[in-house]
């Protein structure tokens, strides 16, 4: 393995995490704007910002994570995606300026109205974000961002049929994991009908999302024959991997497992995207650009691998802290506060 | 088809969209900088107030100290929260805007950015921890997983401005035949604005936290309310920027003479001085018209004296960097002006105090004093914003210091500008709304209770989302 594959592959785990825990911050704002009326909303709405609370800060960073080693590891390519996709990258931005700035507020506000305007713009924002997101693993995905500054087209490049399928299943996939994540706190709770609700949500996203994917399949064959060739050849292993995770998900689900249903979750999204990694291997920008093409010097590169492992040894403990504390107060509080 | 004619008509309809790129990085920076200098400066007053707030030495809890540390706590909450999204706005317009910087000097612009990203990440976390965590910790280590906090918040501080200072003065790369090669990245990041530039910084974020925190409690005392709660809310930040102040004049005068040795173009458009020579004065204010300075007040061999110690140093002045290379001048003289005057008027208020408190163990008694505080927080914000006016437009034209032309690193995508307009709007929105719930927050510490703990959500979201 060279550098800039170690480098590439820290960063790929950073961004699985992203999906996987940033992710979840989103769909649980999917789930927040569908949970209905003040009313009938008000108990799933409640477990969801008790669950991303004290987290969603920290899980937001593993964006940064990916950009900063991107533009510093692979600088042609960071400088290719950011100029063409100039345009999804601007409406992700401010709908994570809405949704952050919107979640934070709604604690700050007694008025009923701001709190109203608040909550609709954090999870309006939650839903529109992770679809740009989507777009642009899309465009990247179907090779539609060509090396140099600008060089793709700035408005095709990610409305286009895989970013759109990309967006759709961004956002599908979020939602998913939000609330299988939900069932297990929901369960932690000891909150039956909650675990009932999020359940029902979580059984039916994941068989949309099984249909989306097969519509997908003639989608990528039609319009991104590289990455659709990649897929089914290196990357079925883990394709298949994925959809066997999903559908366990589901089983688990059905049989009341919820904490081992996150786990097969959190499996089944982690398999889709290495899949992809692994399809696209060794380009980071189809057709043209190699991984080895794209990396920064030696220097740069091996001061980056010690910086990322001295970083993870100060970042890792500490994130294990913070999701402990908060999953055992879970426990704790809902031993004295049931409602 | 339709799409394609789309991106065409844009791209006939703007030529060159460099104005609206530097206005956006402008207006997204300039706004983060003032969040983020609370996310530096706020976490080590918090911990302190909760610090003194403890039972200690047989009395009990300072209930005052208490409500203190935790409105300071959830104002610092809703500031962090914005400041991380409006940070991550920042990092898309790297590549968005400036994808040329990027793509030539990423490699190593790129990697103080790296270590930033780990400072905020545990500051992420542990604002987390701190905040959530206020109840379910006991007090001893819940003070204690402040100080992650603090500490982060100062280093992220020290590797982003690293990065700038990098563009100020660039090591730790050769260019051979326009490649760049031997790139050393720890050398990049050390490079020589580095150690003043930070300093500097974060001397600026204590004052702003201060100084715009104490402004809170100067205006609750004018309108009567004197309580201890007002008093020390207004004491305990006011004497942290006050010891800041005295010290930012001095690093002041060490940055200066950093930028006289590396950027003497930058430095001479800050003084707006044409005519390189010996025994130069300090101009301020004035117009600059036609290489020359209109209206200033002069203090004779002031800048020689200020740069070299010396009143016959020699002071280098617009005449020898080449017309086409030359910084706008008025921007870059004025801001700094701006700067320089506040710094000291801050220093004047700072005294004031330490007077007073020399001689009654008390703050000023004149309501004069009050007014002054509560312009403070103001002025240090507008000091802030013109230092770093100063820096960035003295910097121009480079984007990357007599290395890159911030004409040649933007992007040449079609419509950029409209991005622009929306991210304005935006900023709006976001600045009207960020105001108003700081404003609520300052009216409710009598309600006050941890900062994002259950009861609040089941008190205050109970009522609709």
């Amino acid at each position: 393995m060279t550098a800039a594959e170690a480098v590439l592959a820290i960063m790929w785990v950073g961004l699985t995490t992203y999906a996987l825990f940033g992710g979840a911050d989103f769909g649980a704002g999917f789930w927040d704007l569908l949970a209905g009326g003040t009313e009938r909303g008000r108990a799933p709405r409640r477990l969801i910002e008790h669950s991303i609370g004290p987290v969603w800060e920290a899980n937001h960073v593993w964006l940064i994570f990916v950009l900063v080693v991107l533009w510093t590891s692979f600088p042609p390519a960071f400088a290719a995606i950011a100029s063409t996709l100039y345009i999804p990258l601007t409406l992700a931005a401010l709908g994570m300026i809405a949704r952050g700035a919107a979640f934070a507020f709604r604690h700050s506000t007694d008025q009923l109205a701001f709190q109203r305007l608040f909550g609709a713009s954090f999870a309006f924002s939650s839903v529109t974000t992770p679809f740009f997101l989507g777009t642009i693993a899309g465009a990247v995905a179907s090779g539609r961002v060509p090396p140099g500054i600008a060089a793709g087209d700035v408005i095709t490049s990610w409305l286009n049929p895989t970013s759109m399928l990309g967006g759709v299943i961004a956002v599908g996939a979020c939602a998913y994991l939000a609330a299988v994540y939900l069932c297990s706190d929901a369960q932690q709770h000891h909150d039956l009908s909650l675990l009932a609700y999020f359940r029902a949500r979580a059984i039916v996203i994941a068989l949309l999302l099984g249909g989306i994917a097969l519509v997908g399949i003639a989608v990528l064959r039609a319009d991104a024959p590289q990455l659709f060739n990649g897929l089914i050849s290196r990357g079925l292993p883990l394709i298949l991997a994925s959809v066997a995770a999903g559908i366990g998900s589901i089983l688990l689900l059905a049989r009341r497992r919820p904490g081992l249903a996150r786990v097969a979750g959190a499996l089944a999204v982690t398999a889709v995207i290495w899949g992809w990694a692994v399809a696209q291997y060794p380009y980071l920008l189809q057709p043209e650009l190699t991984v080895q093409a794209a990396a920064a010097p030696e220097t740069t590169l091996r001061a980056m691998l010690i910086s990322l492992v001295v970083g993870a040894a100060l970042v890792v403990p500490s994130l294990v802290f913070l999701f402990t504390l908060f999953q055992r107060s879970h426990s704790e509080t809902s031993q004295t506060a049931k409602h | 088809m339709e799409a394609l004619g789309m991106s065409e008509i844009l791209a006939l309809a703007v030529p060159s969209d460099l104005f609206p790129a530097r206005m956006q990085m402008a207006l997204s920076l300039g706004w983060h900088i003032v969040v983020a200098c609370f996310g530096v400066g706020f976490p080590a007053m918090v911990v302190f107030a909760e610090w003194r707030s403890h039972p200690r030495g047989g009395k009990d809890s300072d209930k005052d100290m208490d409500a203190l540390a935790h409105t300071w706590a959830k104002a610092m909450g809703v500031l962090f929260a914005v400041g991380a999204v409006s940070g991550t706005i920042l990092s898309f317009e790297m590549g968005m805007l400036w994808p040329g910087l990027m793509a030539r000097f990423g490699q190593i612009y790129g990697f103080p950015f790296t270590l930033e990203g780990f400072a905020f990440f545990i500051e992420s976390i542990f604002v987390g921890v701190y905040l959530y965590g206020w109840n379910r910790l006991p007090p001893r280590i819940h003070l204690l997983s402040g100080l992650p906090m603090i500490a982060a918040g100062v280093a992220g501080a020290f590797f982003v401005v690293a990065a700038n200072g990098w563009m100020n003065t660039p090591t730790g790369f050769e260019i051979r035949n326009g490649q760049v090669v031997n790139t050393d990245p720890w050398a990049a990041m050390f490079n020589p604005s580095t150690a003043s530039q930070s300093v500097h910084m974060i001397l600026a974020a204590v004052m702003v936290t201060g100084f715009g925190v104490a402004s809170v409690y100067a205006v609750g005392m004018l309108r009567g309310r004197s309580d201890r709660y007002h008093r020390i809310g207004l004491l305990v930040p006011l004497t942290v920027a006050a010891v800041a102040a005295p010290i930012q004049i001095g690093v002041g005068d060490w940055i200066a003479n950093v930028v006289a040795k590396y950027q003497p173009g930058k430095l001479a458009a800050m003084e707006g001085l044409y005519q390189s020579g010996t025994g130069v004065p300090l101009s301020m204010g004035g117009i600059y018209v036609d290489d020359r300075l209109v209206g200033a007040i002069e203090i004779p061999y002031g800048l020689s004296l200020l740069i070299h110690h010396d009143p016959n140093g020699f002071v280098a002045g617009l005449d020898r960097v080449p017309p086409g290379l030359r910084p706008p001048v008025n921007v870059t003289h004025l801001s700094y002006n701006v700067m320089v005057s506040i710094g000291f008027a801050l220093l004047g208020l700072a005294a004031w105090l330490a007077w007073a408190w020399w001689r009654r163990r008390d703050i000023p008694r004149t309501p004069w004093f009050l007014r002054a505080v509560a312009l403070s927080g103001l002025a240090a914000v507008v000091a802030l914003e013109a230092g770093w006016v100063a820096t960035e437009v003295g910097r121009q034209p480079w984007i990357v210091y007599e290395i890159q032309l911030t004409r040649d690193a933007v992007s040449t995508a079609p419509g950029l500008r409209f991005g622009f307009y929306l991210v304005l709007a935006v900023y709006i929105v976001l600045t009207v709304m960020t105001a108003y719930v700081l404003r609520r927050l300052t009216g409710a510490h009598e309600a006050s209770i941890a900062p994002q703990e259950p009861e609040l959500e089941e008190q205050r979201v109970g009522g609709g989302t």
